[in-house]
Parts: structure tokens; C-alpha cells; sequence
């Protein structure tokens, strides 16, 4: 068991209150799983991420427990996560393409990584350099600054920094979405390669863009409102999804062949509540075309078939 | 009617400005009124290059942009000002159109000021709130906010609003699709058709093929600058023809099949060849030593509606003088 994850919630302190991003989230990732993390915009996509590894003011530890490998992160605290930061669990976040430091040299950037967590970066040259082949990155671009760089070359390198000390765990948080469709499939099939490749073990893919999932993910959660709804193996939240959430938001997607003045799909009507002050019982019900008495009450992320988990009173 | 003719960008690159990058090279193509047009092409290849040109952002290389008719490039004044009015530009990254120190709807207190400042204040409050209503916001939750405080998918549509304000007759797009979330997605290209059925035309700048073919009547595949294939949009996605526009039809992420394991897309890449197809250097099929390496090859109509740059296709000819658009 790779990743476990137990109740585990963390609210964003503001000075209107909490906003409740993650509000009990109770999963596990298991040995060589990649697992895909979609829902809509604001649900607490990123906000999981980070608790996992990164758990910084306005965010504020409420309760949960978080296991790796059989041992329990203390996700609560900045200084004893340095440990396992990076090592045992590492995350490329969203945007990090873009914050890659323009004044330095790749090299000297990477350099500089190693050394602050306090790794010998000459010892690990050797291995950098093959792991740049496997991304089919020329050792040049070690030569050169970031803007040097196209986007899918320096997402590749991201990946390639991020995955160095072969962690446990990588968090990939929307690698794909500034990318154009031939650099996305490049970069999501070198992640396969890496987890096949053991660079990793497991990885938490979050991205919007369900079908790129559908072609890497060997199972995806779906989030709505800070809670989970829906986790099953991918083919199953694809072809059978269970939640009335996850079927409108596949029902949703373009495919091509599908054309508005033909067939017009439609989105969700609605709009997700306001995390500072959710209402109670299923998150979802002032949307769900189905929500009936019950759905007054929280319904509990229940396991409805092996490996197929949903939050809802429909299917509990 | 919005018309390019033998567009092209040069940009002076290098340390002096001694080197030229070619972003468009000679494109033509005609977004009729009404029409969506998608232009799409992986990163680099020049679509927003041609956004910005037809906005009036940049300079025109070579090559001239018809508005109705007008050269674009000749208008001043008034006239310019009333092109402004009708064509409007929304852009992929929505931050960078607001000003974090100032409330987002700050946006529309602009256009007022500069093209309605005759309007009352409750008649234009009214406008506002209906205009993002139409958009799918509610007035309520995001008026007076600071761009932080909004997600990047309310700030974009916001900036459709203000178009929406302007009554513009032309909108570019700019892959403004890709910072939205699945369901939010399908509302914006739905707003697109509604409001494409209102006479709005629109050149949809996108990579997401399946995004262009659910709006688009016409597709214009783009590859550093040049027009690989074009046409109308079913017959390209039903039998695309040039190997660029199979390998981005290959790479599209479905959700009916699986990516099959193909040569992998991303190898030799740009190439400086001058003389010949500048898809040469990646191209599977491409006849090595052959005319591929030595012309460029010309646009050609190979069914009605659908033009390819390609050898291969069996139908290229060498470019001598630009080729025929209708
Ligand atoms: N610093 C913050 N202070 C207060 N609220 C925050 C803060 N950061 C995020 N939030 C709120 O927490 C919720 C979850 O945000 P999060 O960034 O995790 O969403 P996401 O699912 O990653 O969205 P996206 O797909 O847009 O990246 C949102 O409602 C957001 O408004
Ligand atoms: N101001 C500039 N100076 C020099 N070169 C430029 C400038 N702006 C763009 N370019 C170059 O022109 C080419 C086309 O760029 P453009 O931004 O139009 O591409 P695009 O198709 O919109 O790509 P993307 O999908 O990444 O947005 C690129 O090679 C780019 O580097
Ligand atoms: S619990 Fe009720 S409201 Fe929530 S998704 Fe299920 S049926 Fe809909
Ligand atoms: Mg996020
Ligand atoms: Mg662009």
C-alpha cells in the first residue's frame, strides 16, 4: 500500500472564516497506481496536493492522517516534512513552468536544488543525465536558461528535477494544460515511462482534462465542492460512472464528431457553493437532477463495488 | 467579412537583430460573417501572431487584412476607433488583462468611459449584469472583486462580457477555452454558438482539435507559420491529409480509444531547412532527397473546400506564385 489517506481535512483561514477546500477525504493510491484527480475549478484539486507535502499558511491542518509506505507524515509541520519532501514524495505544482528562476542556467538551478536538500548534486550528475535521455531532453539544456526553452521541453525538465531521488509519490498538478496536443501526449506518456521506470512509485495526476486520464490513469477520483464524489478504476468512471456529478461532467466533453449545431451538449447547471460556508448534506444536491429527502445528510464515500467508491445516497 | 491575403510576420531575432524568424509565412484565408474558423497548430506555429495582426496589435509584414473590404492597416481615427469597437480580442491568460491593484470590473468601467459615456449609470449597471449573466456569472458573486479573488475561468469570461458590451461584430478568440474546467468549457463554446448565430464571427485559436471541430465550420491548420491544410472542418477531420494534421488527429486525447503506440511526435524537431517543406525535418512519410527538401510545396484545392501543402498527398506541386484561396 503506497499512499493511504484518512480524513483527511485542511481549510484555508481567511478572515471571513474557513474555507473548508478539503473537508474529509479518505482514500488510498496503492503501489504503481496512477491515479487521476479531476473536477471543476476551485473543488480543492491543488489544496489536496499541497496537504499531502506542502501545508502553508492560509492553509490550516484540521485532522486526517496521511500514510506513506506504512509511515505516517506529519503533514501538519513544514520542518518535519523536509525528510520525506522530495524524496519519499515530491510534486511538480501547477504553473511550475513558469517559475523556473530566468537568470540561472538549468544546470546551476538543478545544482542549487540538490544541494539545499542537501544532496550531493556531482554524485547525482550521472543519473540526471540519463534521466534527460529518457525525456529525450538534450544535455545542452543544462547549458541553458529556461526561456530557452519550449513549454513541453521545460515541462519535461520539471519532471525530470521533480522525480530525481526516485520518490515515493509524485503529485502532478496540470503538467498538461498549457501544452499544445502533441507536447501533452509526449510529456503524460514519459510520466508512464517514469513510474514504469520505478523514477516512481505512485503518482496523483490532477488535471481538467479528463480524457488525457483516460488514456494514462489506471483509476481517477473525482472531487466536488472540497469532498470526494466518485474513485473507481479509470474505464469504470469513464463507462460507468456512478455519481450524478461524474456522469454530467463526462456526459460534457467534446469529442471529435461531436458538433453544437448536431448534438449540443450541455454543461452543468449551476454553480459549485461557496467553500466558506457549504451547505449541509451532499455538496452536490442543488445541482443533482436525482437528490431526493436523504441527500439532506452527508453522504458517506462508500465502496459500491470492489475498488469503486462514491459519496452518494443513491448508490450507498 | 474579415479577409488575409499573403499575410506574413517577420520578427528580428538574434543578439542585433541579425537573424529573421519568420512566425507567419504568406497566409490567406476568409472568416465570413457569422462563420467560426478555427486555427489551430501546436505551440509556436503563429496563430497568435495572425490574432494579433487582424487586432492591430502588431504590424503587418507583408501581405494585407481586409475588414469589409478595407485594408485594416490604412485606418485612423474614427475609423479606427470604430474597428476597435467591432473587433475585440480575448486572450488565453486572462491575468495578464487585469491590473491587481484594481477591482476586475474596472474592465468595463473603461469601455464606458471610452465608447459609451452618454449611457446612464443604472441603464449601464443593467447592461453589465445582464451581459454577465449571459456568460453564466452571477452579478452578485463576482462585481467588485479583485482579480485574486476570482478563478481564472470567471476572469475570462468576464473579458467575453465586455466584448459582449462592445456588440463586437469579430471576435478573436485566443485559446481562451483552455484555462476552463470541463463543464465550464461546453458553456463558453455554447455561448460562442449563440452568439455566432447572432451574426458574431469568430477565429477560434486553439490546439484542442475536438474543442474546434464542436464550433467550427471551417479549420485552418497551421505549422510555423505556414498553412499545412484547410478547409471544411468535417472534411479535414474526416480525411485529414497532410501528415501534420494526421499526427495532431493521432495525438488528440479520446475518450472512445487509446493513444496507439505511435513513433513518438516530438523527434526532430525544427530544422532549418529553407528550400523545402518546412514540415520536412519531422515528416514520417516525407521523400527524402527528394522534392520534399527542395520546394516548398504549394496550397492546392484536392476536393472542394479542402486545401493541402503536401508532396505526399500526391497532388503538390511546386509553390511558384502564391496558390489560388477562393
Ligand atoms: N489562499 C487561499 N485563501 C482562501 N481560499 C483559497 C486560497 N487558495 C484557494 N482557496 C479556495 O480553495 C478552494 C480550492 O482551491 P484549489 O486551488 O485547491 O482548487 P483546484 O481544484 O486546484 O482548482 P483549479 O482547477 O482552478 O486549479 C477554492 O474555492 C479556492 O477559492
Ligand atoms: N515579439 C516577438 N519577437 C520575436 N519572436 C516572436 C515574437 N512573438 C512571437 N515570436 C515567435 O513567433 C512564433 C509564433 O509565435 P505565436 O505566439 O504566434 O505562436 P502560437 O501559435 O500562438 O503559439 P502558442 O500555442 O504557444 O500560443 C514563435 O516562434 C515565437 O517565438
Ligand atoms: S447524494 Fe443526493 S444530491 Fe448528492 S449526488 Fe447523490 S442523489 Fe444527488
Ligand atoms: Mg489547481
Ligand atoms: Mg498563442
Amino acid at each position: 500500500m503506497s499512499l493511504q489517506v484518512e480524513n483527511l481535512k485542511v481549510y484555508y483561514q481567511t478572515l471571513g472564516g474557513d474555507v473548508k477546500a478539503l473537508d474529509g477525504a479518505t482514500f488510498s493510491v496503492a503501489d504503481g497506481e496512477i491515479m487521476g484527480l479531476a473536477g471543476e475549478s476551485g473543488c480543492g484539486k491543488t489544496t489536496l496536493g499541497h496537504s499531502l507535502i506542502r501545508l502553508t499558511p492560509p492553509m490550516r491542518f484540521i485532522e486526517g492522517r496521511v500514510t506513506l509506505d506504512g509511515k505516517e507524515l506529519p503533514v501538519w509541520d513544514m520542518e518535519e516534512m523536509n525528510v520525506f519532501r522530495f524524496k519519499k514524495i515530491s510534486i511538480i505544482p501547477q504553473y511550475a513552468m513558469n517559475a523556473m528562476n530566468p537568470t540561472r542556467k538549468i544546470g546551476k538551478m538543478t545544482a542549487e536544488l540538490l544541494e539545499s536538500r542537501r544532496v550531493n548534486a556531482q554524485a547525482t550528475w550521472p543519473e540526471l543525465k540519463r534521466r534527460l535521455d529518457l525525456v529525450e531532453l538534450s544535455h545542452d539544456v543544462l547549458n541553458m536558461y529556461p526561456i530557452e526553452l519550449s513549454g513541453g521541453m521545460k515541462q519535461r525538465m520539471v519532471m525530470v528535477l521533480s522525480t530525481l531521488l526516485d520518490p515515493s509519490l509524485l503529485i502532478a498538478d496540470e503538467i498538461t494544460s498549457a501544452l499544445d496536443v502533441s507536447s501533452q501526449k509526449a510529456v503524460v506518456e514519459m510520466l508512464v515511462e517514469f513510474r514504469n521506470q520505478r523514477c516512481c512509485n505512485s503518482v496523483i495526476v490532477i488535471t481538467h482534462d479528463i480524457s488525457i486520464l483516460y488514456q494514462i490513469a489506471d483509476s481517477i477520483m473525482i472531487m466536488y465542492a472540497g469532498q470526494l464524489a466518485e474513485k473507481a478504476p479509470t474505464e469504470t468512471i469513464i463507462h460507468a460512472p456512478r455519481h450524478p456529478y461524474t456522469q454530467l461532467l463526462i456526459s460534457s466533453l467534446p469529442e471529435i464528431g461531436v458538433k453544437h449545431d448536431e448534438k449540443r451538449l450541455s454543461g452543468i447547471p449551476g454553480r459549485p457553493p461557496l467553500l466558506l460556508d457549504p451547505p449541509a448534506g451532499c455538496r452536490f444536491r442543488e445541482r443533482c437532477p436525482v437528490a431526493f429527502d436523504a441527500c439532506l445528510e452527508p453522504p458517506p464515500f462508500t465502496e459500491v463495488a470492489s475498488d469503486h467508491f462514491v459519496a452518494c445516497w443513491k448508490e450507498a | 467579412m474579415l479577409s488575409l491575403d499573403g499575410v506574413s510576420k517577420v520578427y528580428q531575432v538574434g543578439t542585433f537583430g541579425g537573424k529573421e524568424l519568420h512566425a507567419v509565412s504568406d497566409v490567406s484565408f476568409d472568416v465570413t460573417d457569422g462563420a467560426v474558423v478555427s486555427l489551430i497548430g501546436e505551440s509556436g506555429s503563429g496563430k497568435s501572431t495572425i490574432g494579433k495582426m487582424i487586432l492591430r496589435l502588431i504590424s503587418i509584414s507583408a501581405g494585407t487584412i481586409l475588414s469589409d473590404g478595407v485594408d485594416i492597416s490604412t485606418l485612423q481615427g474614427r475609423a479606427l476607433k470604430e474597428y476597435y469597437r467591432n473587433v475585440q480580442g480575448v486572450f488565453q491568460d486572462p491575468f495578464s488583462s487585469y491590473n491587481p491593484i484594481f477591482k476586475a470590473d474596472r474592465v468595463f468601467k473603461t469601455i464606458r468611459e471610452e465608447f459609451f459615456p452618454q449611457v446612464p449609470g443604472s441603464e449601464w449597471n443593467n447592461r453589465v449584469e445582464g451581459a454577465l449573466q449571459v456568460v453564466g456569472l452571477n452579478p452578485a458573486h463576482v462585481l467588485d472583486k479583485f482579480p485574486h479573488q476570482l478563478s481564472g475561468g470567471q476572469l475570462q469570461r468576464f473579458l467575453i462580457a465586455r466584448a459582449l458590451l462592445l456588440d463586437v461584430r469579430f471576435l478573436v478568440a485566443d485559446e481562451i477555452i483552455s484555462m476552463l474546467d470541463a463543464s465550464t468549457r461546453i458553456d463558453v463554446l455554447n455561448l460562442l454558438a449563440d452568439l455566432k448565430s447572432r451574426g458574431l464571427s469568430v477565429l477560434f485559436i486553439t490546439h484542442d482539435l475536438s474543442l474546434g471541430y464542436y464550433i467550427s465550420e471551417r479549420s485552418v491548420i497551421l505549422y510555423r507559420g505556414c498553412v499545412m491544410e484547410m478547409g471544411r472542418t468535417e472534411k479535414i477531420y474526416d480525411r485529414p491529409l497532410h501528415p501534420y494534421t494526421q499526427m495532431l488527429m493521432a495525438s488528440v486525447p479520446r475518450l472512445d480509444r487509446k493513444w496507439e503506440e505511435a513513433a513518438n511526435v516530438m523527434k526532430g524537431q525544427q530544422s532549418d531547412l529553407i528550400s523545402g517543406c518546412v514540415y520536412y525535418a519531422r515528416c514520417p512519410v516525407a521523400a527524402r532527397n527528394g522534392m520534399c527538401s527542395r520546394g516548398r510545396p504549394a496550397l492546392v484545392e484536392v476536393e472542394d473546400d479542402h486545401f493541402v501543402a503536401c508532396f505526399h498527398a500526391g497532388i503538390g506541386t511546386m509553390a511558384t506564385a502564391r496558390s489560388s484561396e477562393r
